[in-house]
C-alpha cells in the first residue's frame, strides 16, 4: 500500500497502515547525545539547537516538490514552540532505523506524522523547560514558552533554548505519547503560509538536484537499454565507443529480467556526460530477439473489446440482482470507455550518483523511495545493505516514477564496475522510454435508471493491463471504488489483458483514470435523466454521513459539502455563451474530498481553452502551509489537465513510440487557466495534497466540452478533430 | 580545445570540442550548474541562459558559436536589477515546487521584462511559452512576473 499503488487492498486501508507505522515512528529512541564535533546539542533525533538559539530540525522524507521539508519540520517547530525564523531544515539521509519508513508516496506524510512529529516538537520542549526549571531550582509546571524563550513569571526569569540546549540534551526523554499538545488556537505556524526552506536555493541556482551531485573524481555515464523492454545486447560496437575522446570505458551489462531491477544495456563512461553520449551514438547496438516485441497499443485495443465480450473470469463485486434491475429500469445507457498509458514525464530525467570505494558503496539518489533501492542494489551486487550509504537528493519532480529505483541499482553497478565515482544520468529519450507507465484501461459500462430518474443499476466490466491472472502494477480498482456501495445493484466484472509493459503508480494512482471514467459516466446518466448535474450527483451521495465500515468509509457528508461548495463559487447553472460550458466532477483519494468545476470554450475548430478551474477541498481542520497546499492543488489541477488535454504513450513492435516534448507535449503557460481553491474546514485531522486535487480534473474538463459542445468524450486524450463545429 | 568565455562576467576557458554544447560546457567542464538539462531539443527551456542579455537554449548553442558572446546563467542574473526583482518575486510568491525548470522560468521572465517592463498576459504568455513546468506552477509564474513588473496580481496564497 505504502507505493500508492491501488492494487489489492482499499486505498481506505490508509488508516490502517498508517496505524501500524505510527508504532514504528513511535519507537524511535529519543535519547539525546551530544556529538563530540557538534555545538549543537542534540535533543533527539529530530532536533538540534546550538548555542545562539538556532533551531535544526530534520526532514525525514524525500522533498520531491511537495514541500515537504518546510511541512514536516513545521509541525516539531510549532509544538518545540520556537520563531520559524529561527529554524533551519536538513535533509535526513536514507536511515530507516532511525526515522522509520523514508517515502514520498500517496499522500502519506500529514495524515503518518501530523500526530507524532508535532509530539517531537512537545517532547523537545518540554526537555527545554525541564533544564530551566532545574537551573532555576523551580517547578517546570511554573514555566512557560514562546518563540524560543522560557519564562518563569513569578521570578521574571528567562533564557533562550539555546543557552538551556546543552543542559536540556541531558533531561530525561518524556514518553511521546504522555505530552501535551497546544491548543491549536494559539497556533503561530501550522496554518500560516511559509516560503519553501530551499526556495531561496532555487531562485539563485544552487545545485540542489540528483543532476547537480559533484564527487571529486567522478566520471559521468550514460546507460542504453533495448526500446523492447527487457530484450538483451545481441552485439555493439564497444569500441568505437572508446575512440571517442573523454571516453574511458564502454562495456555491456548483462542484466536480469525484471523490468523494475538491473535490465540489459550498455554503459559508456566518460570525463563528461556529452562525451559519453557521442560514444553512446556508435555503439551501433543490435538487440536480441524478445518475447514481447509484438506488443501494440493497437493489439491491446481489439483485444480489450474482444475481452468484453467474454465472460470475465473475476467478478469483485456483485451487489442486489444487476440484470433484474436492468430489465426492470425505465432507462438503460451503456457506454465504453478507455484511458491510454501515460508517462511521468519528470522534467528531471532519471539519474544517480555513486561512489564505490574499496568494496563499499555511497548513494546520491533523487529518490522517493530510498530503502527498497538500496535493498535492490545489495541484492543485485551481492553486498550486505549495511555497506551502502544513501543519501536522499532533492528530486526534480516526483509524481511516482521515482518510487522504483531502477536508476540507482545501474549507478551502482556500472560504479563497481569502473572502480570510480560515476554520475549516471539518462537522456530524455531514455527517461520516456524507461518509465513505468500509468496503465491503459477499459471500461465497458451499463446502468439503469428508474422513472424518476434514479440510478437504481450499474455493471462496469474493466479490462485491465496483467499478467498471469493479476493487474499490473497500478492496474487494479478497488472493489470499493466510486459509485460501488451508492447503488443498490452494482456489479463489478474484470478481465486481464495479458500484457508486459512496465506499469506503476503516477500521481493520484488509479484514481487519476477511474475518475474520468466514473464521473464522465455519471454525467451521461444524469443528462439522460433530464437532471441538473450538481442535483444529480447530491441525490447519488445520498443522505447518510459515511458510507463504508467504520474509519474506512467514504465521507459522503463531506463530499456533499465540497461539491455544494464549488458549485456555488463557480456560479453553477449560470447561463453560458454558445460553444461555452461548465462541467462538474467530484473524487475522492488518499483521504482527501475533492469536486471541481471547470469552464471551457470550444472554438469552431475543436480547439479547447479552459478557462477557469473552480474546486472544493476537504482535508481537514488545518491546512498546514497553506503556501504549499495551494500551490499543491493548482498544480495537481493542471496536471491533471496536462495529461487529458495531450498525452498518451503508444506502443508499436513492443516499444514505446513517444521520445521527447515534441511527441509527448506537457502543458504549457499559454494553456493555464485561473485555478480557485476554497478550503472547506471539518472537523478531521488534516491529510495529504500531494495527489487528490489531480483526479476530478479530466472529468471537470470533459464534461465541459460536453455541456458546450454536446459531443461526449469516452477516450483520453481529448481528440479536437471530435469537437469541431458541424 | 581551449575555448575562451566569459560567463557571469568572467573570463573562462574550458578544453572541450567546439561543437559540445554550451549546456555541458557549463555543467560538467565549468561547474556551472544552474542551467538545467531537461530534454536537449530545445522544447523545455529548463537550459535556459542569456547571451548578450538574450535568452537561448544553452542545449542547442555548440560553444564554438558563442563568439565573444558574454553568457549570463541564473547564478549571475541577480546582479541585473531586473534579475534580482524577478527572483525575489519568485520568493515572495513561493512560485516553485520541485524547482527544476525555474532557473529557466527566471531567465525567461528577466528577458521578458528587460525588453517589456510591463507585460499583458498574452506578452506572458508568448514570452514563457517556451518554458515547461512539469509541476505547472504556472498561476504563480504569471503571478510573480506581474509582481516584478509592479502590476497588481491576484492573491496565490
Amino acid at each position: 500500500m505504502a507505493d500508492g499503488s491501488t492494487t489489492g487492498a482499499s486505498r481506505r486501508d490508509f488508516l490502517v497502515g498508517g496505524g501500524a507505522s505510527l508504532g514504528l515512528v513511535l519507537s524511535f529512541s529519543l535519547a539525546g547525545s551530544a556529538g563530540a564535533a557538534e555545538t549543537a546539542a542534540k535533543l533527539n533525533s529530530y532536533v538540534r539547537i546550538a548555542p545562539d538559539g538556532i533551531v535544526t530540525i530534520i526532514n525525514k522524507n524525500p522533498e520531491v516538490g511537495q514541500g515537504i521539508k518546510t511541512m514536516l519540520p513545521m509541525l516539531i517547530a510549532e509544538e518545540l514552540d520556537v520563531d520559524w525564523a529561527q529554524v533551519r531544515t536538513q535533509q535526513a539521509d536514507g536511515d530507516p532505523a532511525t526515522y522509520g519508513r523514508q517515502i514520498a508516496g500517496g499522500s502519506l506524510a500529514t495524515p503518518m506524522h501530523w500526530d507524532e512529529l508535532r509530539r517531537v516538537g512537545a517532547a523537545g520542549r518540554s526537555m527545554i523547560v525541564a533544564a530551566a526549571a532545574a537551573k532555576w531550582g523551580v517547578s517546570a509546571a511554573e514555566c512557560t514558552t514562546a518563540l524560543g524563550v522560557v519564562y518563569h513569571k513569578a521570578s521574571g526569569r528567562k533564557a533562550g533554548y539555546g543557552t538551556l540546549a546543552a543542559l536540556a540534551s541531558e533531561q530525561p526523554a518524556p514518553t511521546l505519547s504522555k505530552v501535551t499538545l497546544k491548543d491549536p488556537a494559539t497556533y503561530h505556524i501550522i496554518g500560516r503560509p511559509m516560503i519553501q526552506v530551499d526556495t531561496p536555493a532555487i531562485v539563485t541556482g544552487k545545485p540542489l538536484f540528483g543532476i547537480d551531485v559533484t564527487v571529486p573524481g567522478m566520471l559521468f555515464a550514460t546507460y542504453e537499454k533495448a526500446p523492447v523492454f527487457g530484450a538483451s545486447v545481441a552485439s555493439a560496437d564497444l569500441a568505437a565507443a572508446k575512440a571517442v575522446k573523454g571516453v574511458t570505458d564502454a562495456f555491456i551489462i548483462e542484466g536480469g529480467t525484471a523490468l523494475d531491477g538491473l535490465l540489459p544495456g550498455v554503459a559508456v563512461v566518460a570525463t563528461s556526460w556529452w562525451a559519453a553520449r557521442k560514444g553512446r551514438e556508435r555503439l551501433n547496438i543490435q538487440w536480441a530477439d524478445h518475447p514481447t516485441s509484438k506488443q501494440s497499443t493497437a493489439s491491446f485495443e481489439a483485444e480489450a473489446v474482444a475481452l468484453s465480450k467474454a465472460t470475465a473470469p473475476f467478478r469483485p463485486r456483485n451487489d442486489g440482482d444487476v440484470d433484474a434491475a436492468l430489465k426492470s429500469a425505465a432507462k438503460t445507457v451503456k457506454a465504453a470507455y478507455s484511458y491510454p498509458f501515460i508517462s511521468h514525464a519528470n522534467l528531471e530525467p532519471q539519474n544517480c550518483t555513486a561512489s564505490w570505494v574499496n568494496g563499499k558503496l555511497e548513494i546520491w539518489a533523487p529518490t522517493q523511495n530510498p530503502e527498497p533501492g538500496r535493498q535492490m542494489v545489495a541484492k543485485t551486487l551481492g553486498i550486505p545493505a549495511s555497506d551502502i550509504a544513501l543519501h536522499m537528493i532533492r528530486c526534480g519532480g516526483g509524481f511516482g516514477r521515482r518510487l522504483n529505483n531502477d536508476y540507482m541499482v545501474e549507478a551502482a553497478w556500472i560504479s563497481r564496475k569502473v572502480g570510480a565515482p560515476v554520475k549516471l544520468l539518462w537522456t530524455r529519450e531514455d527517461d520516456m522510454r524507461h518509465d513505468f507507465y500509468r496503465p491503459a484501461g477499459w471500461h465497458f459500462l451499463e446502468a439503469g435508471l428508474d422513472a424518476q430518474g434514479t440510478v437504481t443499476a450499474w455493471k462496469d466490466h474493466f479490462v485491465t493491463p496483467g499478467e498471469k491472472g493479476t493487474p499490473s502494477r497500478s492496474a487494479g480498482m478497488a472493489s470499493t471504488e466510486f459509485p460501488a456501495l451508492f447503488i443498490p445493484n452494482f456489479r463489478y466484472d474484470l478481465s486481464i489483458l495479458e500484457s508486459q509493459i512496465p506499469t506503476g503508480p503516477l500521481r493520484a494512482p488509479g484514481s487519476n483514470a477511474l475518475s474520468f471514467v466514473m464521473q464522465s459516466f455519471i454525467d451521461e446518466l444524469a443528462h439522460e435523466a433530464g437532471a441538473d448535474q450538481v442535483a444529480f450527483r447530491l441525490k447519488l451521495l445520498g443522505d447518510q454521513k459515511v458510507v463504508g465500515p467504520p474509519m474506512q468509509g467514504y465521507g459522503a457528508e463531506r463530499m456533499r459539502g465540497v461539491l455544494k461548495l464549488v458549485a456555488e463559487k463557480s456560479g453553477w447553472g449560470r447561463a453560458m455563451a454558445p460553444r461555452t460550458g461548465l462541467g462538474v466532477s467530484f473524487h475522492y483519494s488518499h483521504l482527501g474530498y475533492f469536486a471541481e468545476v471547470a469552464e471551457v470554450a470550444v472554438a469552431d475548430d475543436g480547439t479547447v481553452k479552459v478557462k477557469k478551474v473552480w474546486v472544493g477541498v476537504d482535508v481537514g481542520r488545518h491546512i498546514i502551509n497553506p503556501a504549499g497546499a495551494m500551490n499543491q492543488i493548482q498544480g495537481s489541477v493542471l496536471d491533471g489537465l496536462s495529461g487529458a488535454l495531450h498525452q498518451k504513450i503508444t506502443i508499436e513492435n513492443g516499444a514505446t513510440v513517444q521520445s521527447n516534448f515534441n511527441d509527448y507535449p506537457l502543458m504549457r503557460i499559454s494553456e493555464a487557466p485561473a485555478v480557485e481553491v476554497h478550503f472547506l474546514l471539518s472537523e478531521n485531522s488534516p491529510t495529504g495534497l500531494g495527489e487528490p486535487a489531480m483526479p476530478p480534473a479530466p472529468p471537470a474538463l470533459t464534461n465541459a466540452i460536453f455541456a458546450a459542445t454536446g459531443v461526449r468524450l469516452r477516450s483520453l486524450p481529448v481528440d479536437t478533430d471530435l469537437l469541431r463545429k458541424a | 580545445m581551449a575555448i575562451k568565455l566569459n560567463v557571469n562576467g568572467k573570463a573562462v576557458s574550458a578544453d572541450v570540442d567546439g561543437d559540445t554544447p554550451l549546456l555541458w560546457v557549463l555543467r560538467d567542464s565549468l561547474g556551472v550548474l544552474g542551467p538545467k538539462y531537461g530534454c536537449g531539443i530545445g522544447q523545455c527551456g529548463a537550459c535556459t541562459v542569456h547571451v548578450d542579455g538574450s535568452p537561448v537554449r544553452s542545449c542547442q548553442v555548440p560553444v564554438e558559436a558563442l563568439g565573444k558572446g558574454k553568457v549570463t546563467t541564473i547564478e549571475g542574473i541577480g546582479l541585473s536589477p531586473v534579475g534580482k526583482k524577478v527572483q525575489k518575486a519568485w520568493t515572495d510568491l513561493d512560485v516553485a515546487q520541485c524547482g527544476y525548470c525555474q532557473a529557466g522560468q527566471i531567465m525567461a521572465a528577466t528577458a521578458l521584462l528587460a525588453a517589456n517592463p510591463k507585460p499583458t498576459d498574452d506578452d506572458i504568455d508568448t514570452a514563457m511559452s517556451g518554458n515547461i513546468c512539469r509541476c505547472a506552477t504556472y498561476v504563480r509564474i504569471r503571478a510573480a512576473i506581474k509582481l516584478a513588473s509592479g502590476q497588481s496580481t491576484d492573491k496565490v496564497f
